[in-house]
C-alpha cells in the first residue's frame, strides 16, 4: 500500500509572538515616490515585526507635515495620534504618563522639531520620557513646498538656488545636551544601519532620539542640498559597524579584544559596535558632543549610535509611577475614601 | 506711652449711639510682602468663629513686596459676603496710601492708624484711633528683624477690642492659622494681639458705631478658597495626570492640590502615587500633555489664566475635534494681555466658549463658590469622559483666591464613570467598531484605549478631516456629517450639564440673570431694590454652557430680564444672543462691571434703578 505524504501547507513566516509581517503594515502612502520618509516608514514595520512586539501594545504620535504624516504608513494595529504642528512631544509625554507600558513612536521633521516645536522638544529630551522620537530631517518643510528648516546648512541652497544664510540646529546635539538617553543619527537610504539602530531604540528605555536624513525628493534633492540622496551618499560617515542582538537570540560570539565594544540595552538586547577608523565611545557625553562639532566643521554627516546611557532615569521613574497604568487604576485606589473628605471638613473649620 | 488724641468726633452729636452691630466691612490697607495677610485672616476667622456671616477680598498688586494691599472684611448679619462698596472701619497701615485711602472714607468711618501719620488732621468727621505701632512693637518682640511681621498683629488686639470681638477667639484663630508646627511663632504673635488690646483698652475711647455680637450663623461652616476647594474636587474625582504651567491667580489651585495628592493619593499598598504632576514648559505644552493623556485614559486636567486659554486655542480645537476628554479649570483675571493680572473679571466666556479656530463648541461649568468648586470638579470629569470633548471650568481671582465661607463639601455619590470605553472583550463581541460613528444618536462615538490588547482596536486619532471609521477623508459629505454629529452632542449635553439655580418671584415682571461669583453682589442687590425701591425681581444664575430650556423659560416668564457680569462686552449675554429667539434677544438688558474688584451689590443696583427709570 502506497501512502502519499501531502506537502505540509506553506506557512508563513511569522515572528516570534506568531504574528506576520502583514499585521505590522500600514495604510498606503500618499508621500511622494521616493521619499525618504516612506524608507523609514518600512523600516519601521520591519524592526517591530522582527523585534516581536505586540502591535497593540504601541502608539504612533506625530505633529504636522509629510513626516507626520508618516504613522498612517505603518503599524495600523497600533493606535495613532496625529496632533498639531510641533507638539508631538507634549502629546506623547501626556499619553505615555497615562500608560508607561505602551512603547510610545513619534516621526515628526525638522520643521515640526526644530522651529515650532523646539521648546517642546528640548523639554521632553530634559525628560527622557520613555519613548522613540524620530526626527524625518530633510532641510525643508515638505509639506509647505520647500521653504528652509531650522536643520538647512549654512550656504545649501533651495531648488530656487535662494542660499541659506542662517546656521543649522543640530538635533543630536541638543538631544545630548539636554538629556536623551540613547541619540542615533542615520540615514534613511541606509536600510541596515536604519534598521539597527531603531532596534537599538525598541530595546531601550528612556528616550531614544533618531535623527534620520530623510531627503526629500520634491524640493531638496538638488545639486546644493546637503540634505540629497547624492550628497549623503558621499558624505555619510558611519561611526562604527553596528550589530544589533536581540535578546531572545543570545548569540555568543568570541570578540577579539578591543576590536569592539558592547553595549548592553534594557531588555537585555547587546549592541555591538564594531571599530571602524577610530574607536569610539558612544557612552562618552562630551566625547560624543565634540564627535559632532568636529565632523560638522567638516561638512561630515556622523552616523550609528552617537550616545547612549543605557540605566538613565526615565520621567516614569522620577515621577515613581507603579506598575498599573494610570490610565486603567479603579476608583477604589483613585478616590480617596468618605473619612478623608470629612477629616478635612474638620480642619477647615 | 504716649498720650492719646480722641478726635472730635460725629459721636458727640449722639450718632454713635446708633449702634451697627454685625454689618459694617473693614479695610485693612498695607504693603504687601508685609505679613498682614495672616493678622487679615486672623481677624477674619474670629469672626467666622463667633457665629458671623463674613467675607475676605484680597486687592493685591503684580508685585512681590512693598506695593499698596487692601483687604476687606465683611461682616454681615444677613450673610451678604459680596464685596460692599463703603467701607465703615479702616486699618490704616501704609504710608504711602494713607492719605487717599481716608479721603476715601464716607462721613462717620472709623480709623485705626499708625500714630505718626497723623490722620486725624485730615478730617474732622471720622472716628480716628491713632496707635503707636513701633513703640508697641518693641516690647513684645526683642528680634527687631521679625517686628515688620509681628507688627501687624497688633491691629488684631485693637480692632478686636473696638468691635467687641472675644479675645479668644482672636487667639483661637491666631493658632489655628500658624498651625501645630508654628506654636512659637504663634505665641510670638499672641504677645502682639495682647499688647494691642491692652493698649485699647488703657488708651482710646470707642466713639464709633461698628460692633459685633455673637450669632449662630456659621456653625458648621468652613473657610477655604476656591483654588483649594477645585484641588480637592479633582483629588476626590480621582484625576491622574495632572498638568500645570504657574499663573496668577491659577498657580494656588495646582499647588494646593500637589499637598493634597503626596497626603492622600499615595497607594497603601504598593507605596506609589496614583498620579503624575507635571510642571509643563508652557500652556501649549499643558493642555498637549492634558490631551495625550485624556487619549490614552487618563483623568487629566491642567489650570490657567486667560494668557494660558488664548495659547491653548490650537489644542483644544484638536481635542473638540478628535474628541479626547480633558478638564481645563480658567481661574479668570483681568485681561486683554497681562492686563490687571491679580485683579478679578469674567472675561475669558465668550473666548472660551468658542476658543479654537474652525467651529467650535465648549461645555463650561460655572462655580459661584467653593462648594461648587468642589463638586463641579467631578461633574467636569464626568461630562469630559461622557461626551469625550474637553470641559472648562470657569472659576474667577475672586473665587479661586479669596478665602469663603461655606458648607462642608459632599463626598461624591455617584460612581467614576469612564464614558464609553470599549474593551477587548467588547471588540470580540462586537468584531470591531467606528470611532466616529454615532451609534446612540447622542453624537457620542466608542473609543479604545491604546494599550487594549486587541487587533481591531487601534483607530488613528487626527485633526484632519476623517469619516466615521476614523479615516483620513476630505470628502464634503463625511466633513459636514462628523460636524453635524458633533453638534449633536452638543445638544445632547444640554441634558447632562448643572441646570440654573433659578428664584421665581410671582410678583416680578424682571428678572435677573447672573453667573458664577457675581451671585451674592445679585442677591443683595435684589434685595436693595425690594426694599429700596419696592421693585421685585426673580433670579436665575446660570452655571453651565450650554445653556439649558430653564434659561429660556426664564426669559419667556419675565418682561425683562437683566444680564449681570464682570466684563466690558456682556460676553454671556452676547452667548445668549447666538441661540435665542429675536423676541427673547429683546428682552435682555446688560448690567456689568468692570474695574478689577469683585462686583457689588451697589453698583448692580443703581445700574437696574437706572435702567428701569425708577
Ligand atoms: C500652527 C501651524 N503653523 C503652520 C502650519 C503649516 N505647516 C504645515 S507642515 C509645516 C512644516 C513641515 O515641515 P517638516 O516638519 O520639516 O515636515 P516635512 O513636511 O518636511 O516632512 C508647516 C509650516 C501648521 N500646520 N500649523
Ligand atoms: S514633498 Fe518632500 S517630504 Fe513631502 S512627501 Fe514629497 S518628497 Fe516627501
Ligand atoms: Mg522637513
Amino acid at each position: 500500500m502506497s501512502t502519499t505524504v501531502a506537502p505540509p501547507p506553506k506557512r508563513p513566516n511569522v515572528n516570534r509572538i506568531g504574528l506576520e509581517v502583514a499585521n505590522y503594515k500600514g495604510g498606503k502612502t500618499t508621500l511622494c515616490a521616493g521619499c525618504g520618509h516612506n524608507a523609514i516608514s518600512q523600516r519601521i514595520i520591519e524592526c517591530f515585526y522582527e523585534m516581536g512586539v505586540a502591535p497593540w501594545s504601541v502608539a504612533k504620535f506625530s505633529g504636522i507635515g509629510c513626516s507626520s504624516k508618516s504613522p498612517a504608513y505603518f503599524l495600523n494595529q497600533a493606535h495613532g495620534f496625529n496632533g498639531v504642528h510641533g507638539r508631538a512631544p507634549a502629546l506623547s509625554t501626556g499619553a505615555v504618563l497615562a500608560n508607561h507600558h505602551m512603547i510610545g513612536i513619534v516621526t515628526s521633521g525638522d520643521g515640526d522639531t526644530a522651529s515650532i516645536g523646539l521648546g517642546n522638544f528640548m523639554h521632553m529630551l530634559r525628560r527622557n520620557v520613555p519613548m522613540i522620537y524620530i526626527i524625518e530631517n530633510n532641510g525643508v518643510y515638505g509639506l509647505t513646498k520647500g521653504q528652509f528648516s531650522a536643520t538647512a546648512d549654512l550656504g545649501s541652497t533651495l531648488k530656487s538656488g535662494a542660499p541659506n544664510d542662517l546656521p543649522p540646529i543640530d538635533c543630536c546635539l541638543m538631544a545630548i545636551e539636554m538629556g536623551a538617553s540613547l541619540v542615533a543619527r542615520s540615514f534613511s537610504g541606509d536600510k541596515d544601519q536604519v534598521g539597527k539602530v531603531l532596534k537599538a531604540a525598541i530595546a531601550h528605555r528612556g528616550l531614544s532620539l533618531l535623527d534620520i536624513i530623510s531627503p526629500c525628493t520634491t524640493f531638496n534633492d538638488h545639486e546644493g542640498s546637503t540634505k540629497s540622496y547624492a550628497y549623503m551618499k558621499e558624505h555619510d560617515l558611519p561611526l562604527h559597524e553596528l550589530d544589533f542582538v536581540p535578546f531572545f537570540e543570545d548569540i555568543q560570539v568570541e570578540i577579539p579584544e578591543g576590536a569592539l565594544r558592547e553595549v548592553e540595552l534594557h531588555d537585555g538586547s547587546k549592541l555591538r559596535l564594531k571599530k571602524l577608523d577610530r574607536d569610539y565611545d558612544p557612552t562618552d557625553k562630551f566625547g560624543a558632543m565634540g564627535a559632532i562639532h568636529e565632523s560638522n566643521a567638516k561638512g561630515e554627516v556622523l552616523t550609528g549610535i552617537i550616545y547612549v546611557e543605557a540605566a538613565k532615569k526615565t520621567f516614569a521613574d522620577m515621577l515613581n509611577l507603579g506598575d498599573e497604568p494610570l490610565a486603567t487604576l479603579p476608583e477604589s485606589r483613585t478616590r480617596p475614601p468618605r473619612e478623608a473628605l470629612e477629616q478635612i471638613m474638620e480642619e477647615l473649620r | 506711652m504716649s498720650t492719646i488724641e480722641i478726635s472730635p468726633s460725629p459721636a458727640d452729636e449722639g450718632i454713635a449711639q446708633q449702634q451697627v452691630v454685625n454689618d459694617f466691612s473693614i479695610q485693612v490697607a498695607t504693603v504687601n510682602g508685609s505679613g498682614s495677610q495672616t493678622a487679615n485672616l486672623v481677624l477674619m476667622r474670629s469672626i467666622f468663629q463667633m457665629g458671623i456671616p463674613v467675607s475676605g477680598k484680597n486687592l493685591f498688586p503684580s508685585n512681590i513686596q512693598g506695593l499698596p494691599t487692601w483687604f476687606t472684611i465683611r461682616a454681615s448679619k444677613h450673610g451678604y459676603t459680596a464685596r460692599k462698596k463703603e467701607i465703615d472701619f479702616l486699618v490704616a497701615m501704609n504710608t504711602e496710601t494713607a492719605n487717599e485711602d481716608v479721603m476715601n472714607l464716607e462721613s462717620g468711618a472709623a480709623v485705626v492708624y499708625d500714630e505718626p501719620l497723623k490722620l486725624n488732621q485730615l478730617r474732622s468727621d471720622l472716628h480716628f484711633y491713632p496707635v503707636p505701632f513701633d513703640k508697641l512693637v518693641a516690647p513684645v518682640c526683642p528680634q527687631p528683624k521679625l517686628r515688620k511681621l509681628v507688627r501687624n498683629m497688633i491691629y488684631d488686639g485693637v480692632v478686636g477690642r473696638l468691635l467687641g470681638i472675644d479675645l479668644e477667639e482672636i487667639r483661637k484663630a491666631l493658632f489655628k492659622q500658624f498651625g501645630a508646627r508654628k506654636v512659637k511663632a504663634a505665641e510670638l504673635n499672641w504677645g502682639a494681639v495682647l499688647a494691642g488690646a491692652e493698649f485699647t483698652d488703657k488708651n482710646l475711647r470707642k466713639s464709633d458705631p461698628c460692633r459685633v455680637e455673637r450669632m449662630n450663623a456659621t456653625a458648621g461652616k468652613i473657610i477655604i478658597d476656591g483654588n483649594a476647594a477645585s484641588a480637592l474636587g479633582a483629588v476626590f474625582a480621582g484625576v491622574t495626570v495632572v498638568t500645570w504651567y504657574p499663573i496668577t491667580p491659577s498657580s494656588s489651585l495646582v499647588e494646593t492640590m500637589i499637598d493634597y495628592l503626596r497626603r492622600l493619593r499615595i497607594d497603601k499598598e504598593t507605596g506609589k502615587p496614583t498620579y503624575a504632576v507635571v510642571q509643563a514648559e508652557d500652556e501649549l505644552a499643558a493642555v498637549g500633555m492634558v490631551i495625550g493623556a485624556g487619549w490614552a485614559g487618563a483623568r487629566a486636567m491642567t489650570a490657567t489664566a486667560g494668557p494660558g486659554i488664548s495659547l491653548m486655542s490650537e489644542f483644544v480645537g484638536l481635542g473638540y475635534y478628535v474628541e479626547t476628554p480633558a478638564v481645563i479649570v480658567d481661574v479668570q483675571r483681568v485681561g486683554p494681555s497681562t492686563g490687571l493680572p491679580t485683579r478679578t473679571q469674567q472675561g475669558d466666556m465668550l473666548a472660551t466658549a468658542v476658543l479654537s479656530h474652525g467651529d467650535t463648541r465648549h461645555p463650561m461649568l460655572i462655580p459661584c463658590n467653593p462648594k461648587e468648586c468642589f463638586s463641579m470638579a467631578s461633574e467636569a470629569f464626568e461630562l469630559a469622559e461622557q461626551f469625550q470633548t474637553p470641559v472648562f471650568i470657569m472659576s474667577d481671582l475672586d473665587l479661586g483666591m479669596n478665602n469663603w465661607m461655606s458648607d462642608p463639601f459632599d463626598y461624591p455619590t455617584e460612581p467614576i464613570c469612564r464614558g464609553k470605553v470599549l474593551s477587548a472583550e467588547d471588540l470580540d463581541r462586537l468584531g470591531g467598531f467606528a470611532r466616529y460613528k454615532d451609534v446612540d444618536g447622542d453624537g457620542v462615538g466608542y473609543r479604545t484605549l491604546p494599550g487594549t490588547r486587541h487587533p481591531a482596536a487601534a483607530y488613528f486619532a487626527r485633526g484632519s478631516g476623517h469619516n466615521e471609521r476614523a479615516q483620513y477623508s476630505e470628502r464634503p459629505d463625511d466633513y459636514v456629517n462628523n460636524m453635524d454629529r458633533l453638534a449633536r452632542k452638543f445638544e445632547t449635553m444640554r441634558r447632562f450639564v448643572p441646570k440654573p439655580e433659578t428664584e421665581i418671584n410671582e410678583r416680578a415682571s424682571i428678572g435677573v440673570i447672573c453667573y458664577g461669583t457675581s451671585r451674592e453682589a445679585t442677591l443683595e442687590s435684589r434685595d436693595q431694590l425690594r426694599n429700596e425701591y419696592g421693585v421685585e425681581t426673580s433670579y436665575q444664575r446660570l452655571r453651565s454652557y450650554p445653556f439649558t430650556p430653564e434659561m429660556t423659560e426664564f426669559l419667556e416668564r419675565h418682561a425683562r430680564v437683566y444680564v449681570i457680569e464682570q466684563n466690558r462686552d456682556a460676553q454671556m449675554l452676547q452667548l445668549m444672543r447666538m441661540e435665542l429667539s429675536p423676541e427673547l434677544i429683546g428682552k435682555l438688558r446688560s448690567v456689568r462691571y468692570y474695574g478689577g474688584l469683585p462686583i457689588d451689590a451697589r453698583t448692580i443696583t443703581d445700574e437696574i434703578v437706572l435702567q428701569e427709570g425708577l
